[in-house]
């Protein structure tokens, strides 16, 4: 390379505007910054809170279904088999308890020249998308979120991994989210 | 890439029709002999299973033998002819068996009748199919590799089937059979049109066309040929630049696959069966295990028999990648057709300082690669100065003199040498022997991600490519203050990722990957590699 990253991190050029956290971040001392992932951007853009019921249904369907799985053995006559399902079962009221909170985590921001999505707080993960590398854009709408008026949108590039599924749009929002990609895409078009 | 260094204006140019004429934007056909290599051989084959089957009949007939010692077991072919030979059908069957044949023959030349291919300035085009019509369309621009293969027997006849990828499973232009001679040319004025250089431009080709000539002076001109092109070295001196070329050494191939872990489990297979058997003395155990044996030991012939005559090299329009003993293979890549590269070395080599090269593509060929393995092994086993050598092929904007050093380094070095970050010293928990290894360097042109001080390894994503780029954090790095990134590229056998950095330095990458990989995809121009 002819160029290495400078050392220090304050000596960053400071491109976008976005990236101030770097700056920011190592200035503050270790110990009194969160150990989590941290983000200098505040105004996310969130999923609507209606999702939170559709993503309970589906949660509670399926556990009903896996608990009811779990309890199989027991009914066929082992006795001491009752702890697969209630197992299962606690899994899915933890994960139905997490709900509103992973819902609430979700967002996404349109930037210059990417989509930034989050979601996650115990497993957070963060993707950049440059608009150019967008493939397709997918609006899928399942049984309970048509029941809510949602939709969910898939941003898919070349790579299988990249993996941008933004629930709980209005659907309104959706569309019209889906024709500001296409349309960015179309004048940042990159190849494969 | 420069120019070809073949003059514009050679006299001996005007080379036949055979020649560049495929590239008119006009339908043409494939080699005449194509049926018989695509579905003849095995036809010819049928009929051979068929008399051998017959043969004791057919030697009844002719020696006159009697039927008490014919012991026909009651199969279902013997009982036919039997019921044909009691009801006198004999001639029925005959023409029953002529007009199937006709059939069949019939179907094999209309089936090379209709199969056509025309390359015009956009795209090339195949339709092909009798009942089944396809038409199939590849866009110049988007093509990731054209593929010349040649299996042994119509090696032998002189033609040669050539494969043009563009990006997906499955998404390849065959286009088999065509002329040896023709397949190359033809593959040059692929490559040709796709760069965006103008037609008129195009540069004479220097290799000899003297060779279609060679095929009207009689069969012995054209064994003469045929001896000529089975003879001829793998990679042509006239196509690529002679300093560009990498070799590989026999001796060095024969080594690294010895020390394979396939030939570990060969040997660890081999010393448990004879302790086994001079145990229980006992040898059922052999005879169940000899299939298992056989095939391991017939897949390290394999490896080696395919990847003997290896050759890498670089032409004007792209990495040339080509091997084989018997059966022969080669490929070109275009520029900026390699989404990312990896160089690892597993832990027996490293005492022999060999280093292996795998990439990631777009397109997956049909072909098998080097060594019997995926197409995505471009280097199969090298030294450090092969590594050098190929790396500047297949990555020229990343892989300069100046970046050489910072390249090694992630090769060899640890720690900061060469501007890498690595691991944070509490990072030790997950990344035992090689916390000082784990890093990553952000270049101009690139993204380096080093891993693994056993199982060294270096990964090299090219900022143009990157499709998006990802920062994530579970309970245990979080715990730790650590978090991991991963490069997206295209699916592959590389997943660019790195893990255990402080959680800042993450997000740092993740934002200069973000920023970069926007602005160079905005310069890329590799679709048209030779427009200006």
């Amino acid at each position: 390379m002819t160029t290495t990253p400078d050392p220090t991190p304050a000596a960053e050029p400071d491109a976008s505007g976005t990236d101030a956290s770097t700056t920011d971040a190592s200035s503050i001392d270790a110990s009194t910054e969160p150990p989590s992932l941290v983000r200098p951007e505040t105004e996310w853009q969130r999923v609507s809170p209606r999702y939170i019921p559709v993503d309970m249904i589906g949660t509670l369907i399926f556990g009903a279904i896996a608990t009811a799985a779990g309890f199989l053995p027991y009914w066929f006559g082992w006795q001491e088999g009752w702890f697969i399902g209630a197992g299962i079962a606690v899994i899915f009221l933890i994960t139905l308890a997490l709900t509103p909170r992973r819902v609430r985590a979700i967002g996404y921001l349109l930037r210059e020249d990417d989509l930034l999505f989050r979601r996650g707080i115990m497993f957070q993960r963060f993707v950049a998308v440059p608009y150019g590398r967008m493939q397709l854009v997918d609006i899928s709408r399942g049984p309970i979120a048509r029941a809510f008026g949602l939709a969910e949108l898939k941003f898919v590039t070349a790579a299988a991994l990249s993996g941008v599924l933004i629930p709980g749009l209005p659907l309104a929002e959706a569309e019209q989210l889906r024709d500001h990609l296409v349309a960015v895409a179309e004048t940042r078009r990159a190849g494969l | 890439m420069t120019e070809q260094p073949a003059a514009p204006e050679q006299p001996a140019a005007p080379a036949g029709p055979a020649r560049t004429d495929f590239a008119d934007g006009e339908w043409h056909r494939l080699h005449p002999a194509t049926p018989l290599f695509r579905g003849g051989i095995a036809f010819v084959a049928i009929i051979g299973v068929l008399i051998v089957n017959l043969r004791d009949r057919l030697l009844a007939i002719f020696v006159g033998a009697d039927d008490d010692d014919f012991v026909s077991g009651g199969d279902l072919e013997s009982d036919a002819i039997d019921y044909i030979v009691r009801e006198e059908l004999i001639i029925v069957a005959l023409l029953v068996g002529i007009g199937v044949l006709a059939l069949i023959v019939a179907g094999f030349w209309l089936s090379w009748r209709v199969h056509m291919f025309r390359i015009t300035d956009e795209v090339v085009e195949v339709r092909s199919g009798i009942l089944f019509r396809t038409n199939r369309k590849a866009r110049l621009d988007r093509i990731q590799g054209i593929n010349i293969a040649r299996p042994f027997v119509p090696r032998l006849f002189g033609a040669a089937k050539l494969e043009i990828s563009v990006a997906g499973n499955d998404a390849n232009v065959p286009l088999a059979y065509l002329r040896g001679a023709d397949a190359d040319a033809l593959r040059r004025d692929i490559l040709l049109l796709a760069s965006g250089a103008q037609r008129a431009g195009r540069p004479a080709d220097p290799a000899a066309p003297a060779a279609a000539d060679a095929a009207g002076s009689g069969i012995g001109g054209m064994l003469e040929q045929r001896a000529a092109e089975l003879l001829a070295p793998e990679l042509d001196v006239e196509v690529a630049q002679p300093q560009s070329v990498v070799h590989m050494n026999p001796g060095r191939l024969i080594g690294s696959t010895l020390l394979s872990e396939t030939t570990i489990i060969l040997v660890a297979m081999l010393v448990a069966l004879t302790v086994f058997i001079a145990i229980t003395g006992e040898l059922g155990l052999l005879l169940a295990m000899f299939p298992g044996l056989i095939g391991l030991g017939g897949f390290l012939v394999t490896r080696i028999t395919r990847s003997l005559r290896y050759s890498i090299a670089a032409t004007p329009d792209g990495v040339r990648v080509g091997f084989g003993l018997l059966s022969t293979t080669n490929e070109t890549l275009p520029p900026g057709r390699i989404h990312s590269v990896k160089i690892s070395q597993p832990l027996l080599w490293r005492p022999a300082g060999w280093w292996q090269i795998a990439v990631n593509r777009a397109s997956r060929s049909s072909q098998n690669g080097a060594a019997g393995q995926q197409q995505t092994t471009i280097l199969p086993v090298g030294n450090l100065d092969d590594v050098r050598a190929v790396l500047r092929l297949l990555l020229p904007e990343v892989a300069t003199d100046e970046a050489m050093p910072v390249l090694e380094q992630g090769i060899l070095g640890r720690d900061a040498d060469g501007g890498y970050t690595v691991s944070p010293p509490r990072a030790r928990v997950l990344r035992w022997f090689s916390r000082r290894r784990n890093g990553y360097l952000v270049g101009p042109t690139a993204v380096l991600l080093r891993a693994g001080a056993i199982w060294r390894s270096l990964t090299i994503v090219p900022l143009t490519r990157t499709q998006s780029v990802a920062v994530r954090q579970g309970p245990l790095l979080r715990a730790l203050r650590l978090g991991e990134v991963h490069v997206h590229t295209v699916a592959g056998p590389i997943v660019p990722s790195i893990g255990a950095l402080d959680r800042r330095d993450a997000m740092r990458l993740f934002d200069d990957v973000a920023r970069a990989s926007v602005s160079a995809a905005q310069a890329d121009t590799s679709h048209r590699w030779r427009q200006a």
